[in-house]
């Protein structure tokens, strides 16, 4: 069933146009990539989907206008939207008997599980806790909710990299189950990458590009292109041409992986690699939408 | 089933699991919740209390002599209600206090450590936040100002007569007011003044609160003075000034009782219910809606700042 269904979603404050008709169809049991540069939009699409800030255009969560009925609709939603967002004067015992206390799916003992493996102790406060643990903390009433959507917009901002990895870890082990569905936003694509099912780009309020991992593993292929093939590689058009280290890297939409192979090493491409080739194909950084994008 | 909220150990033990969903009491505790950040709405109260306490026990130690110079009785009477009145005012000027700078910070700090995203992720509406909010100057620091100063009343009594029974002196007669006369006169003073007549004060702070990105307590003050000076200025008159004067004042018609330096607890027109028909209770009480309503809109399209 559908998730998330917007149509001409448009949303600016002053002059600056932060969403520019964005149309979005989010299916069950997907776990959505939203990726995009500082200032692409990508946190003003999940404040509108979350309720938090008005805007123009069709939206519905979960069949639910998310403006006019965001508490009802955070029965079913959850987000977190970056890690500096616990009040720092609650202690641990305390979010838990508030969120116990107000969300009707909350199942505590989950969270006391998760936090059992942690060293967060029920008496501690949030500013006594260090950023990872802050993080661990928000993760665990999050996911001792039996939510539908989840939302992460940054959620690993400023963590360590163990952090970052335990936090992924745990939201793919003991919290995806199928029916839920995430969308994330972050800056550390590569992280991510095998944890998406589907990969969206954001660029100045407007998607430019959207499909599922698989589709993106099968259609864009990278190849190191060894030097004496460079003309043979370039007459397969490749979208983008970039050198590493003296050696040209080429990446290629749709073209057959045999025929690559005889180029040099063929590999599947990073979402980032993907994302910067998009931008930068487009004269004067105007992507377009590129042929066959899914949304 | 124990729930692991009573086991007061500092570990998270496995717990069996519970029902999946389990019912939800939203204002309890969006309530709970004041209490825990703003710990100041009873420690400010109980504090007070307490330093009054130590300031009168260290004047009992005089308490026989003055008595016995005095003769009789009524030095008494007036020592033991003054400093009776004289806690009641203590505890309601902190009280006071603590619930204008509660509310300037209500819808404010929320904001300025952009925790409002984590309380906005949460189901409770708007509307249950800033009620829930508004209700703790409203009703729940009057019904606490009460219960302290009636706690300290108690002791003042108790330690009085201790002292005077120590020391052999008389045994305290009848005052002139009964315990239960002030005790029913300081309620109806806190909820009708503190809670009903000052209820649009605080309307217009939570409001300000809501909506300034810094300095809310200038905010909160400037444009009323803004306004009674504009007004002076332009019509020579000061119709904005009284009546705020007036509303400060609990609505009380200008009939001496305050002048005997007595608290405003005793004033009998309240006790007399008479208030209700007060027309500038209700167009009070209006205008707390129309700033209640505001906040709650600003609540629901401001950003962290």
């Amino acid at each position: 069933m559908t998730v998330i269904e917007a149509r001409g979603l448009r949303k600016s404050f002053g002059t600056t146009v932060a969403l520019d008709g964005v149309d979005l169809h989010i299916e069950e049991g997907r776990i959505l990539g939203l990726i995009g540069p500082n200032g692409a939009g990508k946190s003003t699409a999940l404040n509108a989907i979350l309720g938090l800030i008005p805007y123009q255009g069709e939206l519905r969560v979960l069949g639910r206008n998310p403006w006019t009925e965001r508490d009802h609709l955070m029965r079913d939603v959850c987000f977190i939207a970056d890690v500096a967002v616990l009040p720092r004067w609650i202690r641990v015992s305390q979010a838990l008997d508030y969120v116990a206390g107000i969300h009707p799916r909350f199942e505590r003992t989950k969270a006391e599980a998760f936090l059992a493996k942690t060293t967060i102790r029920p008496s501690s406060k949030v500013r006594e806790l260090s950023k990872g643990m802050v993080a661990q903390l928000h993760l665990a009433l999050v996911m001792a909710i039996d939510a539908r959507l989840l939302v992460l917009d940054e959620p690993t901002l400023g963590l360590d990299i163990l952090y970052r990895k335990q936090f992924y870890d745990s939201l793919l082990n003991d919290y995806f189950d199928r029916t839920r569905t995430i969308i994330v936003t972050t800056h550390q694509v590569e992280e991510i990458q095998n944890v998406l099912t589907d990969v969206m780009f954001i660029d100045r309020g407007r998607i430019v590009f959207g499909c599922s991992m698989d589709e993106f593993e099968s259609r864009y292929l990278e190849v190191m292109v060894n030097p004496e093939r460079l003309a043979a590689a370039r007459q397969l058009k490749p979208i983008h041409e970039r050198q590493v280290i003296g050696r040209s890297i080429f990446l290629f939409d749709r073209v057959d992986r045999s025929q690559l192979a005889a180029l040099g090493d063929v590999r599947t491409p990073s979402i980032a690699d993907l994302f910067v080739a998009m931008l930068e194909s487009k004269p004067g950084h105007q992507p377009a939408t590129p042929q066959g994008a899914a949304v | 089933m124990s729930t692991p909220s009573n086991v007061p150990s500092d570990s998270f033990a496995p717990q069996p699991a519970p029902a999946a969903t389990s019912p939800t009491h939203p204002l309890y505790w969006s309530l709970q919740r004041e209490f825990w950040e703003h710990r100041s709405i009873y420690l400010a109260p109980l504090a007070a209390a307490a330093l009054f306490l130590f300031g009168f026990m260290i004047s009992l130690i005089h308490l026989p002599s003055r008595i016995r110079a005095a003769g009789i009785d009524p030095m008494q009477h007036d020592f033991i209600v003054q400093s009776e009145n004289l806690a009641a005012l203590l505890i309601m000027g902190t009280t006071l206090i603590v619930a204008v700078f509660y509310c300037l910070d209500a819808l404010h700090s929320e904001r300025r450590d952009r925790s409002i995203l984590f309380w906005k992720s949460l189901p409770v509406s708007d509307l249950t936040t800033v009620l829930s909010k508004a209700s703790i100057p409203i009703v729940i620091l009057p019904f606490i100002t009460f219960g302290v100063t009636i706690a300290l009343w108690i002791l003042m009594v108790l330690l009085s007569n201790a002292v005077l029974l120590a020391s052999g002196t008389s045994a305290a007669p009848a005052p002139h007011f009964s315990f239960f006369q002030l005790s029913t006169g300081l309620f109806y003073h806190l909820m009708v003044v503190h809670g009903l007549f000052y209820a649009p004060f605080y309307g217009w702070l939570l409001l300000v609160s809501a909506w300034a990105r810094r300095a809310t307590f200038l905010w909160a003050t400037l444009p009323l003075f803004a306004i009674g000076i504009v007004e002076k200025i332009a019509f020579n008159t000061s119709y904005f000034a009284s009546m705020l004067g007036y509303r400060l004042g609990g609505g009380a018609e200008d009939n001496g009782s305050k002048a005997t330096g007595m608290a405003v607890a005793f004033m009998p027109h309240f006790t007399s219910g008479q208030f209700i028909f007060n027309p500038s209770l209700w167009t009070g009480l209006a205008m707390t809606a129309i700033f209640l309503a505001a906040a709650i809109r600003l609540r629901r399209n401001r950003e962290p700042i």
